[in-house]
């Protein structure tokens, strides 16, 4: 909206005073006697020239190599005994790398942010306006540029603990840093793409553990996802049925496990799958074998886990289906009565489609969801059964929980980075392709 | 004639639906009962062949509470405190979020709304291992701050269904307030908030849930430091095979003293959750 009104950009030339912001930051608001806002800019351009010349320079330097001295004893002209030299650590040099980078852009970004503050004082002062003062501008922030003010604490929140935490993690798929490389003591280095070489094929088991997890984790998610989807949608049909008295009760019942707290619903749940568990006894009583539900039958274990993820998640979806079936209009389903549809075709013609529409974006966060479903999978059965085929995965790990695995247990972090941006490209591919399509997405703007 | 035999055809699926929700009720209600069973149940180990106890004891809940080997007593309030800080600042940071991207027209704002979806993509623990260095590059592993930091930090990204429900307010009520002076603050705190009791409390339900729940994160953060762990790792830790058959119990009582509270919490709240979900999600 605001694009459309937008004035052109005056230019910032040479000939006017203000062009000294080119390369004083601040220059063209002290020229308009802005002190405060230039002292602003000023303190940041010399604040950033100072960091880089005392530590910024070698800190990317030190991006570049990742450290060159190993910890170790290394002897010294003068003295008898060797001495022990304390190595580079690779860890602290990427992160501090990264952050130097970060840095660096946020510094450009200010930079034009300089520029354009400039460009608007000379458009000011071609209007003959005055230019705000420092006053205005602070109490501009509750009001035009409110979303400034909101936005500054999450978007910093966001900066440091999801995007730069993400950068250092891709990063790390294109080092060795594994379990034969670990800091302090010794360094990691950049290898490039050999980690994706191996996981694609290049190493035979590495690259044969990959394809099958894949292959279960898609096999799981879609699974996972439409089971709990149709029958969800079931149970809300049967219990939003007119005859059925006490819907509230029924509702109650089922949302129990949505306010269990998984990690014990889980484990309660691997209790009573155990060998020795409730459900064994029960057919023990009943003078049928004990089964082994979790731990030695990949065909069980899987079935289970998907049995499982029913119990936790049909109550999510009848909860959201309830709301939207009771706004489907009624004349609807009172005009297919009277030309004598049958209860089925109701179902298929009229329900569904309707269900289905609103419910796209739920069902693609749904389906993203499981791939990355690393609770269920990890509380219920640790990527039980184990097998000597994998390379340190189960034959119930998704892509997620073999990551976890390949971190906490064997320092693999490296092939976790990897299987890391995996797992990204297949849900942003997903979500892009289904979601962008949806009309949810497309009408966004129209609402308002 | 027909129309009682459409009489009968409606009877026999009225009852066979009765009796599949009986069916369906008790299935998801076994294991709740079977948790709260053996919390009471005095025969030690992890399984017996019985489902109702033989000896009923209030033991469990007397031990876990003093235990000194697992102190839930300390974990209990250290993800009570957590859940709370964690609530607050979340909650505050999402529902501002949310109105500023459904409210006002800004130039960042379609690209921070691609930007977050993106960002949502990402499997969260594949930069568990950053966070992690960065927390402790600033000193604060094995802290119960930097849980409530990470757990607020991404407040920003969880905007959708509370600016979907913002969407609904009629933009009118804003207009009307601009006229008479107000600003874009004020609106916010005055007219925005008051009229949306189900999407803060949905929002709120949802971040105190979010801390109570999380395991993983919690874990490798907390470390072996287990004066300050969560009830999520202390749990789980407690019925590891080599606990199992001393703490099944006592960790039977720990689920009902975690999972009771926000039972009830949550059936105070549950029409706070389906509108909010419905009212945010739905209306795209």
């Amino acid at each position: 909206m605001q694009n459309n009104t937008k004035k052109a950009k005056v230019p910032l030339t040479f000939k006017d005073k203000e062009a000294g912001s080119y390369f004083i930051m601040g220059f063209a608001n002290f020229v308009n006697h802005q002190i405060g806002k230039g002292l602003l800019f000023l303190g940041i351009e010399i604040g950033y020239i100072i960091f880089m010349a005392l530590k910024g320079v070698s800190l990317i330097q030190g991006l570049y190599t990742l450290g060159t001295k190993k910890e170790g004893w290394v002897t010294v002209p003068g003295e008898a005994l060797p001495i022990l030299q304390k190595g580079d650590n690779s860890m602290l040099f990427l992160i501090y790398g990264v952050a130097a980078v970060v840095i660096t852009g946020l510094f450009i970004l200010m930079y034009f942010i300089n520029l354009s503050s400039a460009r608007k004082l000379v458009s000011d002062r071609l209007e003959g306006k005055r230019p705000n003062s420092f006053k205005q501008d602070i109490k501009s922030l509750a009001d035009e540029r409110f979303h400034g003010t909101m936005l500054t604490l999450p978007v910093l929140g966001i900066l440091f603990f999801t995007v730069l935490p993400i950068i250092f993690m891709i990063l790390i798929a294109f080092t060795n840093y594994d379990s034969k490389h670990q800091v302090p003591g010794n360094l990691f280095h950049w290898v490039g793409l050999t980690n994706f070489a191996n996981m694609l094929g290049a190493n035979k088991i590495l690259s044969g553990t990959f394809f099958h997890v894949l292959g279960w984790t898609f096999v799981w998610a879609f699974f996972a996802t439409f089971s709990n989807y149709f029958l969800g949608i079931i149970v809300a049909l049967m219990i939003n049925k007119k005859e059925i008295r006490f819907k509230g009760m029924w509702r109650s019942i089922l949302v129990t496990t949505i306010a269990i707290p998984q990690f014990i619903s889980l484990l309660v749940m691997q209790n009573m799958f155990n060998l020795y568990g409730p459900i064994n006894e029960f057919l023990v009583s009943l003078g049928f074998e004990r089964v082994d539900f979790l731990t030695n039958n990949a065909t069980n274990a899987r079935i289970v886990v998907l049995l499982v993820n029913l119990w936790v998640g049909i109550p999510y979806t009848m909860l959201i289906t309830s709301g939207i079936l009771m706004n489907i209009p009624n004349e609807l389903y009172e005009s297919a009565k009277i030309d004598g549809a049958s209860a089925v075709q109701i179902f298929f013609k009229i329900t569904m489609p309707y269900v289905l529409f609103v419910t796209t974006p739920y069902l693609i966060t749904q389906f993203i969801g499981n791939l990355n479903n690393f609770n269920v999978i990890f509380l219920l059965t640790g990527g039980a059964p184990t097998t000597t085929e994998y390379y340190q995965a189960g034959k119930t790990d998704l892509l997620v929980t073999w990551l976890y695995k390949l971190t906490v247990n064997n320092y693999e972090y490296n092939l976790a980075s990897t299987i890391g941006i995996f797992c990204f490209i297949i849900s942003a591919t997903i979500s892009l392709l289904t979601y962008h399509q949806s009309a949810s997405y497309k009408s966004e703007g129209d609402f308002q | 004639m027909k129309h009682s035999s459409i009489k009968v055809r409606k009877t026999i699926s009225t009852t066979l639906i009765y009796l599949i929700l009986i069916i369906i009720s008790i299935i998801w209600l076994i294991p709740v009962l079977w948790v709260v069973l053996t919390s009471f149940r005095q025969e030690p180990g992890a399984f017996t062949s019985n489902f109702i106890p033989e000896h009923w004891t209030l033991d469990n809940y007397r031990k876990l509470w003093t235990n000194t080997v697992y102190p839930f007593k300390d974990w209990f309030i250290n993800t009570f405190w957590v859940a709370c800080a964690s609530c607050a600042i979340s909650t505050f940071l999402t529902l501002s979020v949310a109105y500023v991207l459904s409210r006002l027209r800004f130039t960042f704002r379609k690209t921070y709304m691609n930007i977050a979806l993106i960002l949502g993509m990402f499997p969260g623990f594949m930069s568990m291992i950053a966070v992690y260095f960065i927390l402790k590059a600033v000193g604060l592993t094995q802290n119960l701050w930097a849980l409530v930091i990470q757990y607020s930090a991404s407040a920003g990204l969880g905007f959708y269904i509370a600016k979907g429900f913002f969407d609904t307010i009629p933009r009118s009520l804003d207009e009307a307030a601009k006229i008479d002076g107000a600003t874009n603050a004020q609106i916010f705190y005055h007219i925005i908030m008051p009229n949306s009791g189900p999407i803060v409390v949905y929002t709120a339900l949802m971040a105190f849930i979010g801390p109570w729940n999380d395991f993983i994160f919690a874990n490798v953060v907390m470390g072996d430091n287990y004066n300050k762990w969560t009830v999520a790792i202390g749990l789980y830790q407690m019925i590891q095979k080599n606990n199992i058959y001393n703490n099944f119990t006592q960790f039977n009582a720990g689920c009902v003293c975690i999972g009771v509270p926000i039972m009830i919490l949550f059936f105070i709240l549950q029409r706070f959750y389906v509108e909010g979900i419905t009212g945010g999600a739905v209306k795209g």
